[in-house]
């Protein structure tokens, strides 16, 4: 940032920055911060935000400004540039943070509901983004699908089923103890869909879950809905993929590796396609992302 | 079971007999049991509920329709979408009726929609059953464990429609396991459909052509896995031998059973146009409409199996030549999905909260007034509406009307030229006029009188119009301050419109 400080206006430069900072520049400065609440507001539509994220680029102390403010509203800058905007994040305990039990009404009471939501919008990262490159790739749009993704979850849970059948573990899970069944059976043993009396999708079922996920996400301005083929399909903005690579990647690892389980890959690909006998009975439609006619 | 307690009222010769092996490895076998005795469970329940039903239900048999309806399930659903509800419930009421033949057709539709509904168990959140059964644990321990399965699931079909399949344990328990390799059951179902045919046991054909059809679906879904996992990363499928070998067997397979089924195309044809028995003749018809399906699917697969090869190129150029990223992401599926599924969910959830903690991004909070509360509160519920969501407004943009001349000009233009049958006039003098009414006219005038040089007849005719402006240039040249070119002499053609219209119906 060093280098633009030539950039900057004349007298900012020449006082230091505290001094310089004027009402009208702490206004612009929380203007910004609020353009960077809409996200779904995108800066080339908007002549002014568009104004903003230059100054914030070119004159280091309105940045200095306008981070502090996003700071003391609880708020994480993530990125400041034209594409992404003033790309900013709930802190943890801030207001603008959301609640799990907020965001569906069953799963304060029910564990396993809450587990499916958690997965389920583990699941469309990981569907938009399936390998590293393309996470750390900035130029990266991925494409996810509803239904795509359930089969992805549900194909994982086979082969893990399978694997357990192999080795002749009995996977019932014990009586009462709902906590210790594994994972994937919960998924495996919600179903896909569901018919209801109006037409709606079965709120219940797992591409219900999915379709809730990825209409969460897109009012968080993180994907944008693209056609309606395969349950709903999406593309990801360059907000959700700064999400996704700066903050909910690091916090969901570093709590797997708090519970002891450390992921080890030699950087081969991990997202196999099914084998050739893995007769899973894919739905119709469960067309994956990329997947044309 | 094992316990060896109460030998005092045990006859001695039962004791003293071989015992089966007691631990785990004889419980294991037991588990087996007692999930295959669940599976039935449900459908032995249906007739025990059945006395709970508002009305006199006894009369039917319930397990007996709710095997028909698993049965028609798994005959019914086809490979890429499943069977349709609608279409089972109707296909059971024919049995639903002949067991209670004198009771209204609306009961019978119903019991068929509860006997269906209960397969699903459309009151559970899993829409699935769970049976509790116990065993001896390794270390001798007694453990109840809980048994989830589904006879009948829905599924998401096109067009978000929803489909029934029976599951597999559905299949396995109640109706029969089909496990068989997919080349080997192509070839050895198309060759007992010759067989079949020839002999013209058309009932069974039919079977072997729709196991014909299921394999070849099998081909283009292993394929579309391989293409679909190409798209998300090159590396994870094997293009240098694995799917080479794959597509040239597939092609191979196509040209094959193209061949094939275009001549046992023929042979049923033959059966059908040549049988007698109408059983027989409608047999064969449906075996014509399954094998052209089936000639219809082997053309779509070697369709995608020429795309093959240039989206894997593509992929290849996109994925494997980009420059090289400085930064590394995360690997989301292989280094976190795939090691938290196997966890106990209590653990698996806490990744996943984390995961949704920051990954959600923000909501701004809604902040009401008391003022607005109280209204907000009194305000009636908004009516669910029934057509749907509403219809966004599109963004239009209105488009500057750019049109070089306004409607009055060209009203005033089409009374000026406005003529007379008998009197046709010089363009000099058209324009003179016009030039007298607006200095923009004249321009308007011209181009009309420029277009009634090729006045366009057809349309006139098929319109059936009663006159028709046209110009004629007799050699004159034009004198205008304006324009130049030749005084065009403009006059009204009358035509002879009944003439036409006679004409007209005449051709047609």
């Amino acid at each position: 940032m060093t280098e633009h400080v030539e950039w900057s206006e004349p007298e900012a430069a020449a006082a230091p920055a505290s001094a310089a900072v004027t009402p009208a520049d702490a206004a612009d400065a929380a203007r910004l911060v609020a353009f960077g609440l809409q996200p779904k507001l995108q800066p080339a539509r908007d002549q002014e935000y568009a104004d903003l994220l230059r100054r914030y680029r070119e004159d280091p102390p309105f940045a200095r400004l306008a981070d502090a403010v996003a700071t003391g509203l609880g708020l994480i800058v993530l990125e400041v540039s034209p594409r992404a905007g003033m790309a900013v994040t709930a802190a943890e305990d801030s207001v603008f943070a959301v609640r799990m039990g907020d965001y569906a009404r069953r799963t304060s009471a029910d564990g396993g509901d809450r587990f499916l939501h958690g997965l389920a919008h583990l699941a469309v990262a990981a569907m938009a983004f399936p390998r590293p490159e393309d996470l750390a790739d900035d130029g990266y749009i991925g494409r996810v699908t509803v239904n795509g993704v359930d089969a992805f979850v549900r194909q994982a849970c086979h082969r893990l089923e399978e694997r357990a059948a192999e080795q002749g573990e009995n996977t019932d899970p014990a009586s009462d103890t709902p906590g210790l069944e594994a994972a994937w059976r919960i998924w495996a043993r919600r179903s896909a869909t569901g018919a209801t009396k109006d037409a709606r999708r079965l709120a219940g079922s797992t591409t219900g879950i999915v379709a809730k996920a990825v209409a969460f996400l897109t009012d968080s301005g993180f994907l944008q809905r693209t056609g309606d083929d395969n349950g709903g399909t999406y593309r990801t903005t360059a907000r959700y993929q700064l999400q996704v690579r700066d903050m909910a990647g690091s916090a969901a690892l570093a709590e797997l590796l708090e519970l002891g389980v450390v992921p080890v890959t030699d950087g081969t690909p991990t997202l196999l396609p099914p084998q050739d006998g893995d007769d899973l009975e894919l739905v119709a439609d469960a067309g994956l992302p990329f997947h044309s006619a | 079971m094992t316990s060896p307690a109460s030998t005092d009222s045990v006859p001695p010769q039962l004791s003293a007999g071989p015992r089966p092996a007691p631990g785990p490895a004889a419980d294991e076998g037991l588990a087996r049991r007692l999930r295959a005795l669940a599976c039935t469970a449900p459908l032995h329940d249906l007739d025990a509920r059945k006395a709970n039903l508002a009305g006199e239900y006894s009369v039917y048999g319930m397990a007996e329709i709710a095997l028909a309806a698993i049965d028609l399930v798994t005959l019914n659903m086809d490979f890429d979408t499943g069977a349709d509800h609608d279409q089972v419930v109707a296909r059971l009421i024919p049995r639903i009726a002949a067991q209670a033949p004198r009771r209204p057709a609306a009961e019978h539709e119903r019991v068929a929609r509860w006997v269906l509904e209960n397969l699903i168990n459309v009151g559970s959140v899993d829409r699935g059953f769970r049976a509790v059964y116990g065993v001896f644990g390794a270390d001798g321990t007694y453990v109840r464990r809980d048994y989830d399965f589904k006879l009948v699931e829905e599924v998401p079909g096109p067009g978000g429609t929803v489909y029934l399949r029976t599951t597999d344990e559905a299949v396995n328990v109640l109706v029969g396991a089909l496990d068989t390799d997919v080349t080997s059951a192509q070839i050895a179902a198309e060759v007992k459909l010759e067989v079949l045919i020839r002999r013209g046991r058309l009932a069974d054909a039919q079977l072997a052509a729709e196991q014909a059809r299921y394999r070849t679906v099998q081909y283009s879904e292993t394929l579309r896995r391989a293409l679909e996992a190409t798209r998300r990363n090159v590396r994870a499928v094997d293009w240098l031998s694995a799917v080479p070998d794959m597509i040239a067997e597939a092609l191979d397979h196509v040209a094959d059973r193209y061949r094939h089924e275009n001549a046992i195309l023929t042979n049923i044809r033959k059966a059908r146009d040549e049988s007698e028995d109408p059983g027989h003749k409608r047999r064969a018809a449906e075996l014509v409409d399954i094998v052209k399906d089936c000639i219809r699917r082997h053309t779509q697969l070697q369709s995608r199996l020429l795309e093959a090869g240039p989206l894997f190129r593509a992929e290849q150029d996109r994925q494997a030549f980009a420059n090289p990223t400085s930064t590394s992401g995360t690997d989301l599926y292989g280094h976190l999905l795939a090691p938290l599924l196997p966890l106990p969910v209590e653990r698996a959830s806490r990744v996943t909260d984390a995961f949704f903690a920051h990954g959600t991004g923000l909501r701004t909070p809604v902040s009401v007034r008391v003022a607005d509360l109280v209204e907000i509160l009194l305000t009636p519920p908004v009516e669910r509406e029934h057509l749907g969501a509403e219809m966004p407004e599109p963004d239009l943009i209105a488009t500057p009307d750019d049109s070089r001349f306004s409607e009055e000009q060209l009203a005033a233009a089409t009374e000026l030229l406005d003529l007379p049958a008998d009197a046709p006039r010089r363009l000099s003098g058209l324009l003179a006029d016009a030039r007298r009414q607006d200095p923009e006219l004249p321009y308007l005038v011209a181009l009309l009188a420029i277009h009634a040089a090729s006045p366009p007849f057809g349309t006139a005719y098929r319109q059936g119009e009663r006159k028709l402006l046209f110009a004629v240039d007799d050699g004159t040249d034009l004198v205008d301050p304006e324009f130049g070119g030749a005084d065009l002499i403009v006059g009204t053609a009358l035509l002879d419109a009944a003439g036409m219209a006679a004409d007209r119906t005449e051709a047609a």
